[in-house]
């Protein structure tokens, strides 16, 4: 979610670079500025609320998660300064980072699902993940991610 | 459900008599689907079929011999003189190595030394068992089970498939359509309960079929195409991410391991629709996240921005990372899908393999029967209910629909779909008809129900029987013949069979040096490396197109160009395949002008087209035939001697139904005969080495004929006709 955010604020920033000269023409400031503060107030209040929703198990995956993120970042800054040569152990680096990452969100996803909804509506259907407990998915994340990183030594060499 | 879940028949719970009874329909199902497939061993022999197989056939035999990591590395020196080919980086593996580990299975666990020949012919039969079952599965989660095990059974015997799946068709198709829909089911799977565990095992199938066969491309785009069109419906959700991206993740790191695929996944654009799909749902997913938290209005405004952004950027990438040439353009078949005159003008090569061309119309009912009627009904009742896997099938049909009709060979991907949705329109129907409860019910039973009833159940039950005795005439009659055997009927009708291919292929192996190279066309290689087991210059694995070019104009050119050809490649032997006396249409003439083709692609100057039809632009072997004809190698191989069979008269070539004139009988000087089987299929000859006082070949052939006078082999015409 952390790489998210930093998403988030560069296209915030690409807003602002393409709001700025559109405002001599009065007509169009008016849309493009409220577009920009509602914008704005979008991020804010979804920061709020990641904040306000965050549980010490949530908060362990997102650290995971941006760890993971960093990784990929400084792998990718290390090809583009000192070169791909043996391509395969990035390749297999950066995609044991990837598929991590989005294994690890679609836990994130699973985990989530249950406690939200649990206790909100305590109804068996109304879960989106419904056949899936958070045992289930725990297993189920061990399983891939054990196939992951056979698959990624076996590739690295 | 409570209900059924309490009735018994005689004290035994019906849930139980439900399984017992689809487990017995089961190895009914698998038991018809092999035997049907067995027709070509009865017939014949256990023999491996055609061109292709016998390439898998050598390389498994390779396998067996050797160890896995030589098989990896094997480098073959044997094919495409002098060049070689790296086999084992060129193949896809799947194949030989299920039938390996088959065989390893038998004799070490089971102690039972099988041959591997046998184990590859059955190969096919026993894997088309297991996609009948994987059909059940998948039609199971569009309908119910009633339509899965309908779609099992035409799985099982639908002759679409069972083209490719005959007992001895020994392809990375017999096991790839398994894998395909083995794919398709736990793609389904993990996307109707977003189960990461579904998923890895998607992928892992996934890397199972990249490993067997080249068309695992059909499922890396119709994936993210199923994915795609969810999210323009507006159908996102966490489960469609969960299972698309591990799919995704896990998938394209595994397919990288084959050798022959490598980098490709995120090189080639073959495969960039689905790297773009797994950007999108990541950024559609982190759009939900916001879109829970936010008003909606401001939601909007967030949506327009970064949709604007993460469109532009991605085109560009794209166009900027292809024009830096780091992403490969799409290869030349991709482009043939969609411009069928494609292949024709840039790649005759392509072009030229005949199940390329397009399909004709019959071929859909002649492969699928009543059941090609069947499949718009069933995609219609797709779209009644929409939900999600339902548009996975729609769209599968859609796409292999318009691919079938490009390409014969794709027939075999559609074929899967018309099963399953055939069998849901079936059940549907029967769903329906078959309920006869309303007819007990209330004292009038209304006469003209019960008849409308009784009508469509009959006709249908005949249509389905009807079914069955279609696909058992298909493929007894059109897919069971091995294509190195012929079969044909002596005037008293019984059976005869043609050999010639294996006794020429045996005698080449027995009576020439063990590195002699032999030069035919490109058809022939497989089967010269496999029965032969000699060198040849090119076969079907087409990877290099001069050098099949170069084998073209050798065939194309007079004697004296063709003669400096063969010297620089050291060919021995030249093998050429001639049906003209019996009647074979798939010979090497036939072909010829594919060899011009793709030699004038290469030589334009001295290779042309028009120079091989007469005048009158006919493409002619008698009296009438060009000069450039009469004097191409190709022409003088086949009807060398030809017309003394006849005793005087001209000679007739069945084939094209042309007199071949006795008073114009080719010349040869650098060549000289050394094979012809029993009914003429297959000539071999033998290049002539440079002559020993310096003469000129041609020279010292009419000293030789003067001297000798007589012809020192009888020719000598078979008995026997091939009727078609």
């Amino acid at each position: 979610m952390v790489k998210d955010k930093s998403i988030a604020i560069k296209k915030a920033a690409q807003a602002q670079s393409r709001a700025t000269p559109t405002t001599p023409a009065t007509t169009v400031v008016q849309p493009v500025s409220t577009t920009f503060h509602e914008l704005q107030s979008a991020i804010n209040t979804t920061f709020k609320d990641y904040f306000r929703n965050l549980t010490p198990r949530t908060k362990l995956i997102d650290l995971f998660l941006l760890f993971l993120v960093l990784l990929g970042v400084l792998q990718f800054i290390y090809v583009l300064l000192i070169g791909n040569f043996p391509f395969n152990a990035f390749l297999g680096g950066f995609i044991s980072c990837v598929g991590q990452f989005v294994l690890l969100v679609s836990l994130r996803l699973q985990i989530n699902d249950e406690t939200k909804e649990g206790q909100v509506e305590g109804e068996e259907d109304s879960k989106i993940f419904k056949f899936i407990s958070p045992e289930r998915s725990f297993g189920d994340f061990i399983f891939a991610s054990l196939i992951l990183h056979f698959i990624v030594i076996h590739f690295i060499n | 459900m409570s209900n059924v879940n309490q009735l018994t028949i005689y004290g035994v719970d019906i849930q139980l008599i439900r399984t017992l009874l689809k487990i017995i329909i089961f190895i009914s199902i698998a038991g018809a689907a092999i035997s049907s497939r067995l027709f070509s061993v009865i017939r014949f022999e256990a023999i491996i079929h055609e061109f292709d197989p016998w390439f898998n056939f050598r390389a498994t035999k390779y396998l067996v011999t050797h160890s896995y990591y030589e098989f990896l590395n094997w480098f073959d020196d044997r094919t495409w003189y002098p060049l070689g080919r790296v086999t084992g980086g060129t193949l896809y593996p799947g194949l030989m190595v299920t039938s390996g580990a088959i065989w390893h299975i038998l004799k070490n666990y089971f102690k039972l030394p099988v041959d591997i020949r046998n184990i590859c012919v059955l190969l096919a039969p026993a894997f088309s068992g297991l996609t009948a079952i994987f059909t059940y599965f998948l039609t199971k989660e569009m309908k119910d089970s009633s339509a899965g095990l309908l779609a099992a059974i035409f799985m099982g015997i639908a002759p679409g498939y069972i083209s490719r799946s005959v007992a001895g068709s020994y392809d990375n198709e017999a096991i790839a359509i398994t894998l395909l829909m083995a794919t398709f089911y736990f793609w389904i799977k993990s996307m109707k309960i977003g189960s990461v565990f579904y998923a890895t095992i998607t992928a892992l199938c996934y890397f199972y079929m990249v490993s067997a066969w080249g068309g695992y491309v059909f499922i890396t785009n119709l994936i993210p195409l199923h994915v795609f069109v969810l999210l323009l419906m507006g159908r996102y959700n966490p489960k469609l991410y969960t299972a698309y991206t591990t799919w995704y993740a896990l998938g394209t790191l595994a397919s990288m391991q084959i050798p022959f695929v490598g980098f490709l996944p995120i090189r080639s654009n073959d495969h960039m629709a689905a790297l773009g799909v797994f950007g999108l749902l990541q950024l559609v997913a982190f759009g939900d996240y916001v879109k829970s938290k936010v008003p909606n209005k401001q939601f909007k405004s967030f949506l327009i921005v970064s949709v604007v952004f993460v469109f532009g950027s991605g085109i560009a990438a794209l166009f900027g990372l292809t024009a830096m040439g780091w992403i490969a353009p799409w290869t030349g078949r991709f482009y043939s899908l969609w411009d069928t005159n494609y292949a024709k003008i840039h790649i005759p090569i392509i072009a030229s393999v005949s199940e390329h061309q397009p399909t004709a119309w019959p071929a859909f009912f002649f492969d699928t029967s009543m059941l090609i009627w069947l499949f718009p009904a069933g995609i219609y009742l797709c779209f009644q209910d929409l939900k999600d896997e339902h548009v996975f099938v729609i769209i599968y049909s859609v796409l292999c629909s318009y691919f079938a009709g490009v390409m014969v060979r794709l027939m075999l991907t559609l074929t899967p779909v018309i099963c399953v949705s055939g069998a849901i329109a079936l059940s549907k129907l029967f769903d329906v008809y078959l309920n006869i409860k309303d007819a007990f019910h209330g004292d009038n039973i209304s006469i003209s129900k019960v008849i409308s009833k009784l009508t469509v159940l009959l006709s249908f039950g005949f249509y389905l029987f009807y079914f069955v005795l279609h696909c058992t005439w298909v493929t007894s009659n059109a897919y069971s013949s091995p294509s190195v055997v012929l079969a044909s009927r002596n005037p008293d009708g019984s059976q005869n069979l043609i050999d010639d291919y294996r006794e020429a292929y045996y005698w080449l192996r027995m009576n020439t040096p063990e590195d002699a190279k032999v030069m035919a066309w490109w058809d022939y290689g497989y089967q010269i490396g496999g029965m032969a087991d000699r060198t040849t210059l090119v076969d079907n694995n087409t990877w290099n197109n001069t050098h099949i070019a170069t084998v073209g104009k050798a065939m194309a050119s007079p004697e004296n160009v063709s003669y400096e050809i063969l010297k620089k490649h050291d060919v021995d032997y030249v093998l050429v395949i001639f049906g003209g006396l019996l009647g074979y249409s798939g010979d090497d003439i036939n072909k010829f002008l594919w060899m011009v083709r793709i030699a004038e692609g290469i030589w334009p100057d001295e290779i042309k087209e028009r120079d091989f039809f007469t005048d009158r632009g006919e493409y002619k072997m008698d009296k009438d035939a060009s000069e450039t004809m009469k004097n191409s190698l190709m022409y003088k191989l086949c009807y060398w001697r030809f017309s003394e069979l006849f005793g005087g008269r001209d000679g007739v070539d069945r084939v094209r139904n042309q007199q071949i004139p006795i008073n114009a009988v080719p010349e040869l000087n650098v060549v000289e005969e050394a094979f012809t089987s029993e009914n003429w299929i297959v000539r071999i000859y033998k290049v002539k080495d440079l002559d020993n006082v310096g003469r000129d070949l041609y020279d010292a052939t009419k000293f030789e004929n003067k001297k000798s006078g007589k012809r020192n082999r009888i020719v000598k015409r078979p008995k026997i006709d091939l009727r078609e």
